[in-house]
């Protein structure tokens, strides 16, 4: 098997989505008092910056799959939208407002275009242009 | 967690015939479809017995099948023949592919529903602090499964479905999924413990 030099991008999104998870945590850990948004939102957008961090590192890898990428990234975005939208619902059927429904609806965002991004990358990454099928 | 012993797999071009199967088999979509539309159900009628029904049902399901991938399946595979490891691999991953998100989402959202109508989530709770361990755990679990499990569970079955699939790729995705459910699979205890002691009071 060749490897390629290939960036980080699977530890990237581990540690973008361990930001989230921490934010998540954060605010539940809370509820239902009054819930201090600085530090959910500091990991928010740490979280995201890392994605961007991710998009830029995977547009600068020569010769990547990109049609592999995204035929299972736009099916696991598909998938990972309705778990994320399954969130969503629950915490808006419980009263959830404000700024903390719109942190955690933010952080679901996230969730739900990283871990895609990520399927998509491993996928891509061991189908090399030379040799798809 | 499990010891895997993973001999040397044989060159690309001598790899094994293996069955031919869907990624993603369709034929579960309808059962994943009415298993969340139960639980949107539950949620909108915010009633113990089905929140209750959906958690436990599906938290077992997730507990059980983690500790069974992890510690029993996982080096039992490791030992198996080549061919017969991608027999059992195509056959087995496409179908996970389906359950694991689908007893995750379940577990994780009427929990929540669950936790909200008994109180347990609230701040105030007497045994809160297990709560917030039991975010814990399953904030690392979720970490560990989105990030290296799904991704190797995805990728294992698109190398199969390549004419010539390279049992070295196989092989290194199948060791990254079968350990990652082996510490998922230990994770699973400390969730028995605390769920056990917030069940007790």
């Amino acid at each position: 098997m060749s490897e390629r030099r290939l960036p980080p991008v699977t530890e990237v999104a581990m540690t973008s989505m361990a930001l989230i998870v921490i934010g998540g945590i954060w605010i539940a850990s809370h509820l239902p008092n009054h819930v201090p948004l600085g530090p959910a939102v500091a990991l928010l957008v740490a979280s995201a910056a890392l994605v961007v961090v991710n998009v830029v590192s995977l547009l600068r890898v020569p010769d990547f799959n990109w049609r592999q990428f995204w035929l299972v990234a736009k099916w696991a975005g598909l998938a990972y939208a309705v778990t994320a939208g399954m969130l969503a619902y629950v915490f808006i059927n419980d009263g959830t407002r404000g700024g903390e429904l719109v942190v955690l609806m933010l952080s679901l965002v996230v969730y739900a275009i990283h871990v895609p991004l990520l399927i998509g990358f491993t996928v891509a990454r061991y189908q090399p242009l030379a040799t798809e099928h | 967690m499990a010891e895997v012993a993973l001999p040397a797999a044989p060159a690309a071009e001598e790899a094994p015939p293996r069955p031919d199967f869907q990624i993603v088999p369709l034929r579960g979509l309808p059962i994943v479809s009415a298993v969340l539309i139960g639980l949107i159900a539950a949620i909108a009628a915010n009633k113990l017995w089905p929140l209750e029904f959906f958690h436990i049902a599906a938290g077992a399901l997730w507990t059980s099948i983690d500790l069974f991938l992890g510690l029993v399946l996982g080096p039992i595979l490791g030992r198996m023949a080549i061919p017969g490891r991608i027999e059992l691999t195509t056959r087995l991953m496409p179908k996970m592919l389906l359950i694991m998100p689908t007893v995750v989402t379940v577990t994780l959202a009427s929990g929540w529903q669950l936790g909200r109508l008994m109180g347990t989530i609230d701040s105030s709770y007497v045994n809160h602090g297990w709560i917030v361990a039991s975010y814990i755990v399953v904030g690392v679990m979720a970490v560990i499964a989105l990030g290296l499990l799904e991704p190797a569970n995805v990728a294992v079955l698109f190398e199969l479905k390549k004419r010539r699939p390279d049992p070295t790729v196989i092989q290194r995705l199948m060791k990254r999924f079968i350990y990652t459910a082996g510490i998922i699979g230990a994770m699973q205890v400390a969730t028995l413990v605390i769920m056990t002691k917030v069940a007790t009071g």
